[in-house]
């Protein structure tokens, strides 16, 4: 069955096949489809990751678009369904339905100098678009990479930060918001990195995720430091049923984020984020 | 110590003073000094009479809290670019933190005592130094707040959601 025919509510069948501890509450999942076949998806999409008899939540992609082979998802145990997963091996089964939501045009950034800003565990939905960026990475001007964490403990995709700070075609920068005596790096807040970072503001794509706040913040540092809005986006979140635009489960203001979203250009939403209500 | 003429031009191509007016960066040229600092070097010391601020030309610096028994707590850092101290322009007058060099440190120092006499006998200089630092301590205290935020705990995640929920 191709994926246009599946229905969008039916969970497909995926094998646990690999999982990677990546911090003490966030785990990598390999996942390989139980009926063979691949996954294709574009970077900055979403799944609803099933676990039988717990409850369904959105995870987002985090492995390579390139790779149709895997897919790979990064998540944070904070409760229920979470945990349950976090407790999974390989050889278990979860359902998979999508991919849905908006991608981070990656393609529509060519010829743009391209930030990422990441904020903790918002690096994984941001790993695909770093995959595609750099397998295209003529295509951009510069290539920078601005994460956030809590404390250098929780520092997401270290060994990958470490190698992409190594490649003398991508600037990283890290900051954690508490050091430790052991940390020589940045100490602050991800949005002070900014000023930092060497791009050309007037011909900038950045994509940003993290916790809210720290993505109005960073928004606003890109502003003061001449991106324009247009050239900023964010990924939302918000509480998930369908995943598919059926249930008004994740409605915010006008949108579905589930379908209108995850990935939003910020002058779309800037309006909508001012409302502390929403 | 650098030649006034060479401090100049540091003193202007640095973004904290950008665009100033050449006859106030040349009062400000008067108090200034070229400083070099070795990694562990304090520049600043939480206690003492602040009597000096700097412009950071390259390096990174540690803003930090001394703890008794215990390794400092860094509660920022801050690098290239960037003004570091504040308490010389307010009364008493006394560092309120420790700021130490985590790599070598290329500053120009500004002697506090110099500048203030300076500021006060010069409005259009006291309101454009003033006017420069604002920013900067405004901007440093609401990003010390974020930081309090702990936003990538599970904290503020949780209040969202609840909040969210209590409004549907
Ligand atoms: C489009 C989209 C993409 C997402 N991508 C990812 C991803 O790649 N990786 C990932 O780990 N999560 C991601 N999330 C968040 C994830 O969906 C939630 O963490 C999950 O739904 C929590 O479900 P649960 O049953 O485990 O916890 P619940 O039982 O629903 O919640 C348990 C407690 O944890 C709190 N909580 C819920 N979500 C979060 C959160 N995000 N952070 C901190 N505390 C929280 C709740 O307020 C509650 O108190 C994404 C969400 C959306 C909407
Ligand atoms: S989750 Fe159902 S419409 Fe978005």
């Amino acid at each position: 069955m191709t994926a246009a025919m599946r229905d969008p509510m039916l969970p497909r069948p995926f094998r646990i096949e690999k999982v990677r501890r990546e911090l003490s509450d966030t785990f990598t999942m390999e996942l390989v489809p139980a009926e063979g076949g691949g996954f294709a998806f574009a970077a900055g999409q979403f799944n609803m990751l099933y676990v039988f008899g717990i409850g369904e939540v959105p995870i987002s992609i985090s492995g390579d678009p390139g790779d149709g082979g895997k897919l790979i998802h990064t998540t944070r145990a904070v409760g229920a369904v979470t945990r349950a997963m976090d407790s999974m091996r390989a050889g278990d089964v979860v359902g998979v339905r999508g991919p849905f939501g908006t991608p981070w045009p990656v393609e529509e950034a060519f010829g743009h100098d391209l930030v990422f800003v990441a904020g903790g565990v918002g690096l994984a939905p941001l790993r695909p678009a770093i995959y595609q960026a750099m397998a295209n990475r003529q295509r951009f001007g510069k290539v920078v990479v601005l994460y956030g964490a809590r404390t250098p403990d929780d520092i997401l995709f270290r060994r990958e930060l470490e190698r992409w700070r190594g490649r003398f075609d991508m600037e990283v920068h890290v900051t954690v918001d508490r050091g430790n005596p052991k940390w020589s790096g940045n100490v602050g807040v991800v949005p002070n990195l900014i000023a930092h970072a060497g791009f050309d503001p007037l011909s900038t794509t950045a994509f940003v995720c993290g916790p809210e706040v720290m993505m109005r913040y960073t928004a606003l540092a890109l502003e003061k430091n001449g991106v324009g809005r247009e050239g900023i986006f964010l990924s939302m979140e918000r509480n998930m049923k369908c995943g598919c635009g059926l249930c008004g489960h994740c409605q915010w203001g006008p949108h579905f984020v589930c379908k209108d979203g995850p990935v939003y250009r910020y002058d779309r939403i800037a309006d909508l984020l001012a409302i502390r209500e929403l | 110590m650098g030649q006034p003429h060479d401090l100049g031009q540091i003193i202007d191509a640095h973004p904290f003073f950008k665009g100033i007016d050449s006859t106030l960066r040349s009062l400000l040229v008067g108090c200034a000094a070229n400083e070099r600092f070795e990694p562990g070097d304090f520049l600043v010391r939480e206690g003492r009479p602040a009597d000096k601020f700097y412009l950071l030309r390259a390096g990174q610096v540690a803003v930090e809290v001394d703890v008794p028994g215990k390794a400092p707590i860094v509660l920022e850092t801050i690098g290239e670019g960037e003004v570091l101290g504040w308490s010389w322009v307010i009364e008493p007058y006394v560092s309120t933190f420790d700021a130490r060099a985590m790599t070598l440190v290329r500053a120009v120092s500004f002697d506090g005592a110099c500048l203030r006499r300076k500021m006060a006998g010069d409005p259009a200089l006291g309101y454009e130094v003033l006017r420069r630092f604002l920013p900067v301590i405004g901007h440093r205290l609401a990003t010390a707040r974020l930081q309090l935020l702990d936003l990538y705990g599970p904290g503020v995640a949780k209040a969202a959601r609840a909040k969210r929920k209590n409004g549907q």
